[in-house]
């Protein structure tokens, strides 16, 4: 398998200004391999968000490479667009659930999307939201949920597809510790089964607990990598399908 | 979570969702639409009608014309008036071309131009100089060669004969109700137009009132077929709310209009009836309403998000 087979990103020297602003993002160069665990960390402003929108296609570079599961993203026809997203699970900071949808329609919505039939949606979805203990909440309108509760229930629909890359901006942002813990276990259950974990976040506690991850530091828009360990695969090998089979479901 | 990846093969190998209604509010799409629709729906009806019913008087007046000639036989003497149109009754009843030859009877003549010359006590009508009439019809059309020809056998038995297709007389009338069919038409396309600038309008307001709703599902994956068949579907029930409406109220404004006309008891507008190939082209109109609606949202909602990531 070479280099770029087993790279799932890969941002070569990208830049992303907004108009004629200055580079909000600015020679941004690194490598995201299969089956690893990413912090983004950085002061407020620093451009985690807008470096998360890149990787998860919201977003067009102003100059720079990226290729996204071995493909060329920046001239990617819009139609294949949607292909590439469904790969990808979000948790928005902002959650941006939809309005007229329940929990359990917002939860649905990426399986709905994809084609997935209605007898094969309810059972997963159901169980998706016991986990991140919404069950007795399932039919409740995202105005009616608190802050942490519409959080999980973003969190719970950007897993539910189990997504090859999961990005996440601020996802513990509005939920107590202990609610923290269960969804980073659920993150890295999912990264144990192969999908690759990109979670923005100030919260260095969170980050301590888990040990084996890679930090991305990101600076007035530059991507800081003294050691460079961001350019070259790490040593822990992605799992692959056999490994990824036998990992037991996650336990919140 | 193993459940989950069975769960993603069947997906992402299966087809698209088929444009699921929940990602789109529908209740807020409809507003004012179906009525928008059922008023244009309802004109169209009245106008195609109209433009069917004119067509159809036309025809009738022209199949009961088609062969008629009319021979008058214009003299002051009333002796000469009746030799020449026994001649000419003799002449045209030999002539191949003739189905039926009948002279109006002076009695009916009377009876004609009674409404402009009165026949009071005392009147001497018949010393008035009314021609005599002779009502020809031919085996086929009434050709201006065989007008002509008639013309050639009636001249020489009948110096003071004039020889005319009755069609001829209505010909003017004929082209007043074409130029009404075409106005008809191009009324029914002007209704189709302001339908499309209506849609086009309503599509584009749902779409800007669900923004932020369509980027989520955009970047969940969801492709922009799959938005736009939500709003078409929705406008679909719009337009078949307001076309069934539309042919409702269309279809009672025909009826109050045959019965006005109705009552005016002329015979050409005894032609201006519907038959049941047009009722079926009229209850066709919202059909082609839905379907003109719905191709509009499809067209105008894609092109929208052609401009979205």
């Amino acid at each position: 398998m070479s280099q770029s087979d087993a790279e799932i990103v890969q941002f070569d020297n990208v830049g992303l200004r907004y108009g004629t602003d200055k580079e909000i993002l600015a020679d941004v160069s690194f490598t995201l391999y299969p089956g690893c665990f990413y912090f983004l960390t950085g002061a407020s402003g620093a451009g985690k968000t807008s470096l998360l929108k890149l990787l998860y296609l919201a977003q067009r570079p102003s100059r720079g490479l990226i290729r996204l599961f071995g493909t060329d993203a920046i001239t990617l026809p819009r139609e294949r667009l949607p292909g590439f997203r469904r790969r990808i699970g979000v948790v928005f900071q902002d959650f941006r659930l939809v309005p007229h949808l329940s929990a359990f329609d917002n939860v649905a919505l990426p399986l709905r999307v994809a084609g997935v039939s209605e007898k094969d949606i309810a059972r997963p979805v159901g169980e998706m939201l016991e986990w991140v203990g919404l069950g007795d909440r399932q039919h409740a309108r995202p105005a009616t949920l608190s802050g942490g509760e519409q959080q999980r229930v973003a969190i719970a629909r950007a897993v539910i597809a189990r997504p090859d890359m999961l990005v996440a901006d601020e996802p513990t942002g509005n939920v107590d510790p202990e609610m923290a813990l269960k969804l980073l276990r659920l993150f890295e259950s999912l990264n144990r089964l192969g999908t690759t974990v990109v979670v923005a976040t100030h919260d260095v506690h969170l980050i301590r607990k888990v040990p084996e991850s890679l930090i991305m530091r990101l600076d007035k828009g530059r991507l800081s990598d003294p050691t460079g360990a961001l350019r070259y695969p790490p040593r822990r090998p992605a799992m692959d399908t056999a490994m990824a089979a036998a990992v037991p479901p996650p336990r919140l | 979570m193993g459940f989950l990846t069975s769960l993603l093969q069947s997906w992402r190998t299966g087809p698209s969702a088929k444009g699921d209604p929940r990602l789109l509010p529908e209740a807020q799409l409809s507003g004012p639409m179906p009525w928008v629709i059922a008023i244009m729906i309802s004109l169209t009806v009245v106008a195609a009608a109209s433009g069917l019913a004119l067509r159809n008087a036309a025809r009738t007046a022209s199949a009961d014309l088609e062969g008629g000639v009319t021979v008058q036989i214009v003299t002051a003497a009333p002796a000469e008036r009746l030799r020449q149109a026994g001649a000419v009754m003799a002449t045209l009843a030999k002539a191949p071309e003739v189905a039926e030859v009948r002279q109006v009877a002076q009695e009916d003549l009377n009876t004609l131009v009674e409404p402009w010359l009165g026949t009071r006590p005392g009147d001497d009508v018949e010393a008035l100089p009314i021609p005599a009439l002779i009502d020809v019809r031919l085996k086929g059309p009434a050709t201006a060669d065989r007008i002509a020809h008639l013309r050639a056998l009636v001249v020489p038995v009948a110096t003071s004969a004039r020889v005319d297709a009755q069609a001829g007389w209505l010909t003017p009338v004929f082209a007043a109700i074409g130029t009404l069919q075409w106005l008809a038409g191009g009324l029914i396309a002007l209704l189709a137009l302001a339908t499309i600038a209506a849609v086009l309008l309503a599509s584009r307001n749902a779409l800007g009132n669900h923004r932020e709703t369509i980027e989520i599902v955009h970047m969940l994956g969801g492709t922009d077929r799959q938005i736009a068949r939500v709003v078409q579907r929705s406008m679909a029930f719009d337009a078949a709310a307001g076309g069934l409406a539309g042919l409702l109220l269309g279809v009672i404004t025909i009826a109050l209009l045959s019965r006005q006309f109705a009552g005016l008891g002329s015979g050409m507008v005894g032609g201006a009836v519907l038959h049941w190939q047009d009722w079926i082209v009229i209850a066709a109109i919202p059909l082609a309403g839905v379907a003109l609606a719905v191709l509009t949202a499809r067209v105008t909602v894609l092109a929208a998000l052609r401009r979205m990531l």
